[in-house]
């Protein structure tokens, strides 16, 4: 178990205040040796602050930071057991690559011959070998990116933190630095911890993923926790398509949660938390199933007009005008080449999904 | 909107006022100077064409040359100076929260509001004998006196001597730095401003300090803003006159105030026209200096 383990790096009730905006909010938790960690949120949510402020750059305005055991309060960033590939990359433009990846060696003592090697093997992790000679100029944006990874490991950090590390590459290059980068957590063996606002890349790269909003941390859980059993409507939403309807609890019994919901009645579905009042029932557009005859019982089920059909080659994604006075999507894959089932704007279609698979959400 | 730079004609009219300009008021008298510069001079002192390399066999000769080395040694003394003060001061600025930087530019270029005649007349009447600082000096030495007279020492510090601080070489070093310390300081701003600061965070994370990072990040990458800013000072002190004319004394002759004394006192214009081509000559090679050096380091990016 991870809990198990001494946390690399402990976070305890960090604030953050640029003025009176509050970019951090009590922030509160640990990071385990070899996790690879991601800060997930949208833009201003205070990830970036967050990252800046274990980097160095930023300090809090109340609460610690521990990294390795170590209190990081006036620890300066060069004294740090961190490290740091830069959303902008920031490799050196006036040194060869090679000087690029040494210069972190070199400015703490480390002879030049021992640098140069450590630096060349840096290289070859991220692929580049033999462009130790080049300028940064001459390289691509995935190269540069490479090059400050390099430049970064070859520290050899207790963590290493990455500054929405694929936002700059176009989308092939992103995919493929995706699994590049679990990769070479996994040769290396040191934390990753990135700041990402693209849930895609956390979900598949990060070992567990902390999600903000407004400064605040609103779940922190692996990718699967984070999709399938989301705290809140703000997760839900951020982490993929979800469609919600607004019930009220009407009764609680044997971990089943009854909810009246309009212009589906009431529904039962499965529930261990506490809940009353106000909730959201929610469910992914892909948990749901279209058809043209009322489906067998034991499923919730919904009546809709289809309003529009967005066609993405593998899948089409099908709004619903429902009557319960919400617009659905949901997902359909289109397995077969045949076009004979595709379905039609003005079709009244039945929605139906298993309890199993509904969300409750507080809040 | 088409752009206007592909229309010849357009192009023309608009670039044409600017040029008849610089042709009247800058071309023309150089080609005059020029002229001049092989004439010779009269028995009055009006100037008599001719083809004559005198002017410049006199231009070499060990008094102005040493004038022109002396004012080269000025120039380049009173830049170092604007640098290391400059520097700080432009960083200062260029990484000074958003709120402050347009006032304390604003400080930068305030002097620019006053006419530089008396802002020198000002440090003259802060340098002479009976000036402001030797006036504050001389206070300071009296408290001091009496400090040593409470402690039973009367008369240690002696008696007050104000300091000889104005008509030298130091003061024209002090009036130049003055003077010249907004031109280095803007087109350094301006290069510190642009640059990324995640460079300098880079190194700093990267485990250099301070120090190392200035020197191996911010110095290099803001070459150019130095370069400019350097050659720009140090031009306008290599030609300037009125700052020695005010503020040096019998041996601070510079360059241009020998160029000015043979249009003036002398009456000595084909001499002054061959001196005042000396000096452009000079410049022309500290500029020459400058563009090599800046391509050579550029096509070491290239050729890589």
């Amino acid at each position: 178990m991870t809990e198990a383990r001494k946390p690399i790096i402990r976070i305890r009730n960090i604030t953050k205040r640029f003025g009176s905006v509050v970019a951090c909010d009590n922030v509160d938790f640990d990071i385990y040796p070899g996790e690879f960690f991601a800060l997930l949120g949208p833009s201003g949510c205070g990830k970036t602050t967050l990252l800046r402020m274990l980097a160095g750059f930023e300090s809090a305005s109340e609460g610690e930071i521990e990294i390795d055991g170590q209190p990081m309060l006036d620890v300066p960033p060069n004294k740090r057991p961190v490290n740091m590939v830069f959303q902008s990359y920031a490799v050196f433009p006036h040194m060869t690559v090679l000087d690029n990846v040494a210069y972190g060696l070199k400015v703490t003592g480390v002879p030049k011959a021992e640098a140069r090697a450590r630096a060349e093997e840096a290289l070859g992790l991220v692929h580049l070998e033999g462009y130790g000679q080049r300028m940064p100029d001459q390289l691509s944006g995935g190269q540069r990116q490479r090059v400050a990874l390099a430049r970064a490991l070859v520290k050899k950090p207790k963590v290493l933190l990455l500054d929405e590390p694929l936002s700059a590459l176009d989308a092939k290059l992103r995919d493929a630095m995706r699994l590049e980068l679990v990769r070479l957590q996994h040769t290396v063996g040191i934390t990753f911890v990135i700041v990402t606002h693209d849930q895609d890349e956390a979900l598949s790269m990060a070992d567990r993923a902390a999600v903000m909003e407004r400064g605040k941390v609103m779940q922190i859980a692996g990718p699967g926790d984070l999709y399938e059993h989301p705290n809140s409507r703000f997760v839900a939403d951020f982490i993929g398509k979800v469609n919600v309807f607004e019930g009220k609890v009407s009764g609680v019994s044997g971990g089943r949660l009854a909810v009246e919901v309009g212009g589906m009645g009431r529904i039962e579905v499965p529930h261990d938390g506490v809940a009353q009042g106000d909730v959201g029932i929610a469910v992914r557009p892909e948990k749901t199933r279209l058809s043209k005859d009322r489906p067998a019982s034991g499923l919730i089920v919904l009546k809709g007009k289809v309003t529009d059909v967005a066609y993405y080659g593998n899948e089409s994604h099908i709004l619903l005008d429902t009557d319960a006075g919400v617009q659905v999507t949901t997902t359909v894959q289109n397995e077969k080449r045949s076009t004979d089932a595709a379905m039609t704007i003005g079709d009244d279609m039945w929605i139906s999904w298993s309890p199993e698979d509904t969300l409750v959400l507080n809040g | 909107m088409e752009d206007w730079r592909k229309s010849k004609a357009a192009f023309a009219i608009f670039m044409a006022p600017a040029t008849f300009w610089l042709l009247l008021f800058f071309t023309v008298p150089l080609a005059i100077i020029w002229v001049y510069s092989f004439g010779e001079r009269g028995p009055q002192g009006q100037t008599e064409l001719a083809v004559s390399l005198e002017n410049y066999a006199r231009a070499v000769e060990w008094i102005p040359l040493k004038i022109l080395w002396k004012s080269l040694w000025i120039a380049t003394i009173s830049t170092v100076i604007c640098l290391l003060l400059g520097f700080p001061l432009a960083m200062g600025v260029a990484f000074a929260p958003k709120r402050w930087k347009n006032p304390l530019l604003l400080i930068v270029i305030l002097p620019f509001w006053t006419n530089l005649l008396i802002r020198t007349y000002a440090w003259i009447a802060i340098l002479r004998i009976s000036g402001f600082l030797n006036f504050g000096l001389e206070w300071a030495h009296g408290l001091l006196d009496a400090g040593f007279g409470v402690i039973g020492m009367p008369g240690l510090m002696g008696e007050f001597q104000p300091l000889e601080l104005l008509y030298n070489n130091s003061a024209v070093i002090v009036g130049l730095v003055y003077v010249n310390l907004p031109f280095l300081v803007l087109p350094l701003y301006a290069t510190l401003e642009k640059l990324d600061k995640s460079y300098l965070e880079a190194s700093l994370d990267l485990g250099a300090g301070q120090w190392r990072t200035f020197f191996s990040v911010t110095v290099p990458l803001t070459m150019p803003g130095i370069a400019s800013g350097v050659l720009l000072a140090f031009i306008l002190s290599l030609g300037t006159f009125l700052t020695p004319d005010l503020l040096g004394g019998t041996d601070s002759m510079m360059i241009g105030n020998l160029i000015a004394q043979e249009f003036g006192p002398s009456r000595d214009w084909p001499f002054g026209s061959a001196l005042s081509f000396v000096l452009m000559y000079v410049t022309f090679f500290v500029l020459w200096l400058r563009a090599t050096v800046a391509s050579r380091s550029s096509g070491v990016g290239e050729a890589g």
